[in-house]
């Protein structure tokens, strides 16, 4: 407890001398999972102005309101098309159980979206429960096969991640047991950190090759995915449309990643936001806007996020951690086994230990079995379902009868930060920081 | 049956390719003027023969399944990528990252291989009758990579369980990769390799290098080692 009239340093606040004396007695950096816990500007410093005079909204509970959407049309002879614009993000089976992959399967197969696979390969759970399932081809290539792609519904080239761009992944020794290790063709307890470049093309006019070479084998069916991670989204965005990619993922830094280097969660990449807004800009500059599908993810929480993001010019989001804490990720339960972990509910980050509480991010068959797959399913349909009804409450709001419809015009900003970043007034001005007017 | 690919698609033989009518018993194929064109040959599934009269491009016989290819030419970047098994020939040279991640199968190539050969294989044996460039075999996790000509610089770096083999001089070895004795199981691998591709070499010629396994948890007293 802290006595009155101390006074904390700004510079070196008790969590910073806390990790001071901890890298002093250590001599390594902090690994740890999720996303970045430092404030950055995002969906909340964002509203919708509503219906007014000038706008007339629609009927909340009578007239319709589409959600649905189709993904990747530009090339592949079967886009997807999904029934909400909220998918689930790459998890890989390693990080997470095969409960938790088998329920978040089952969720959003409920809802007619569909979920991805991860750095690990393809699980016959994951593929048995996902309606639409969207097959990762990452650098390490673990478990990579054609007779998996040509089961995929669509195939996910991962360039980057918004926890950690232009970094690999990694998994520790004690989530690597045995058929974790079998599917990556690597031995059981390794610590085992992915390469963070794909070993056969380098740079975008390689990976239109190599796309090429996807298309070829799985008879052009499969709508390819390119994800990125924010960084220099504008050219990210311009170069992932060049090299053929039927639909951009976008992830910002506060994605979450099951373990990496706390220094690299926290200080590479760019909020959601600003990047967004740079994908937009290139997309419609290329002329390419909701020709080639923007599916933005990284820190998405609530319907109102949603709304916002397609409102910024996205044609669907991705959730990774709120799809977690929908299946009980930092949920107030096994309280002991979160202190063991020197943490608690809401604080925990220690998808990286394999000894989650909950049963979600672990490969210990005793904490597994505190997952459910068929209430975790439940569940997480509960929480789509939540989303998808807040959507449409803002979609409807601003006179939108399809909530790809919502557009820039109906947002303004509460802060200067977030004006800038996502290009739309400051609330109550005609103001947007660093834009002029073409004369 | 010939294909020429100055005459038809390449996706329209690679299509014909991939889904072989069993009934019916022409197994045995040949593509004219591939004119370096990519990915031919991708994606097959089948016990089938097909010779390529010329140069490829990028990922020819990427990720093949059970055919047997042979290429009368040089092949682009990534040759038999992620091959699942089968076997490959290249008669001329390879371009970089051959047979990377490859699960299994047999690739040999009878000239040189550029840079990263064989990075991140998973099972796949690739005979090399020339030499490699840098950092072949990088983070190899399984099966063996055969060299009877010289490695470059950094072989083997972060390597797993995989296994190599020179003939030639090594430049230097990458990180965690180290010389191990050429035992009795080393030289019967290598002869039962050598047996099934008709390759007349002795074992006993070469030396053989590998994980030393130091890395393969990350301990902080290492961290120099990268």
């Amino acid at each position: 407890m802290k006595k009155k009239g101390l006074k904390e340093f700004k510079t070196f606040p008790q969590s910073t001398i806390n990790e001071i004396q901890r890298a002093a007695k250590e001599g390594i950096y902090q690994i740890r999972g999720l996303g970045a816990k430092r404030k950055v500007p995002d969906f909340d410093d964002l509203v919708f102005l509503g219906a007014s005079m000038s706008r007339y909204p629609l009927e909340g509970y009578r007239e319709k309101c589409n959600t649905s959407v189709v993904l990747g049309d530009r090339f592949a002879k079967k886009p997807l098309k999904l029934d909400i614009p909220i998918t689930i993000a790459g998890m890989s089976f390693g990080a997470l159980g095969a409960n938790a992959k088998d329920a978040l399967g089952r969720g959003a197969s409920s809802m007619g979206t569909s979920t991805t696979t991860g750095d690990g390969g393809m699980t016959k759970e994951e593929r048995g429960s996902s309606k639409y399932l969207v097959y990762q081809l990452l650098p390490s290539r673990y478990g990579m096969n054609p007779d998996d792609l040509r089961k995929a519904d669509a195939i996910e080239v991962v360039v980057g991640q918004g926890a950690k761009p232009g970094g690999g992944g990694m998994l520790l020794g004690q989530k690597i047991n045995k058929r974790v290790a079998g599917m990556r063709t690597l031995p059981e307890g390794i610590d085992q950190r992915s390469a963070c470049r794909h070993p056969d093309w380098t740079g975008p006019d390689d990976l239109e090759i190599k796309i090429q070479e996807l298309r070829e084998i799985t008879n052009w069916e499969k709508p390819i995915y390119i994800k990125v991670g924010a960084a220099r989204s504008y050219y990210d965005t311009a170069l992932a449309v060049k090299a053929g990619a039927d639909v951009v993922v976008l992830d910002g830094m506060q994605g979450g990643t099951a373990a990496t280097q706390d220094v690299f969660i926290e200080h590479v990449g760019i909020p959601t936001l600003g990047a967004l807004k740079e994908a937009v800009d290139a997309l419609k500059e290329l002329n390419m806007h909701r020709k080639v599908q923007l599916i933005v993810s990284g820190g998405i929480r609530t319907g109102a996020d949603v709304a916002k993001a397609l409102a910024m010019g996205a044609d669907a989001v991705s959730i990774g951690s709120a799809a977690m804490m929908a299946l009980n990720c930092n949920a107030n339960l096994y309280r002991k086994d979160y202190e063991k972990l020197g943490t608690e509910p809401g604080y925990c980050h220690h998808c990286h230990t394999g000894r989650c509480p909950v049963g979600v991010a672990t490969q210990d068959p005793k904490l597994e079995k505190r997952l459910d797959p068929k209430e975790g399913g439940r569940q997480l349909k509960n929480y789509l379902t939540t989303l998808t009804l807040e959507l449409q409450t803002l979609a409807r709001a601003n006179g939108k009868s399809d909530v790809r419809n919502l557009e820039p015009e109906d947002l303004v900003a509460l802060t200067v930060e977030a004006a800038a970043m996502a290009r739309v007034p400051l609330a109550g001005t005609n103001w947007i920081p660093g834009f002029k007017e073409k004369d | 049956m010939n294909f020429d690919l100055n005459k038809k698609k390449l996706t329209d033989i690679n299509k014909y390719l991939q889904n072989i009518d069993r009934k019916s018993n022409v197994r045995k194929f040949k593509i004219e003027n591939p004119s370096g064109h990519h990915a031919i040959c991708a994606g097959l599934k089948d016990d089938i023969d097909v010779t390529i009269n010329g140069h490829t491009g990028y990922y020819c016989a990427g990720m093949n399944q059970k055919a047997s290819v042979t290429v009368n030419g040089n092949v682009g970047t990534g040759v038999a990528e992620n091959m699942m098994s089968g076997k490959v020939f290249v008669k001329g040279n390879a371009s970089q990252s051959a047979g990377a991640t490859g699960h299994g199968g047999n690739l040999v190539i009878e000239g040189d291989a550029s840079s990263r050969c064989g990075i991140s294989m998973k099972g796949i044996n690739i005979i090399v009758k020339g030499s490699v460039g840098h950092m072949s075999a990088f983070m190899a996790q399984k099966g063996n990579l055969i060299i009877f000509g010289d490695a470059d610089e950094d072989l083997g770096d972060s390597i797993y369980e995989a296994k190599i083999f020179v003939k030639g001089k090594v430049k230097s070895l990458g990180a965690d990769c180290v010389e191990k004795k050429m035992d009795e199981k080393s030289i019967n691998e290598l002869k039962k390799i050598f047996k099934e591709l008709n390759i007349s070499e002795n074992p006993q010629n070469f030396k053989r290098y590998g994980s030393a396994r130091k890395l393969y948890n990350f301990k902080i007293d290492n961290a120099g080692a990268y």
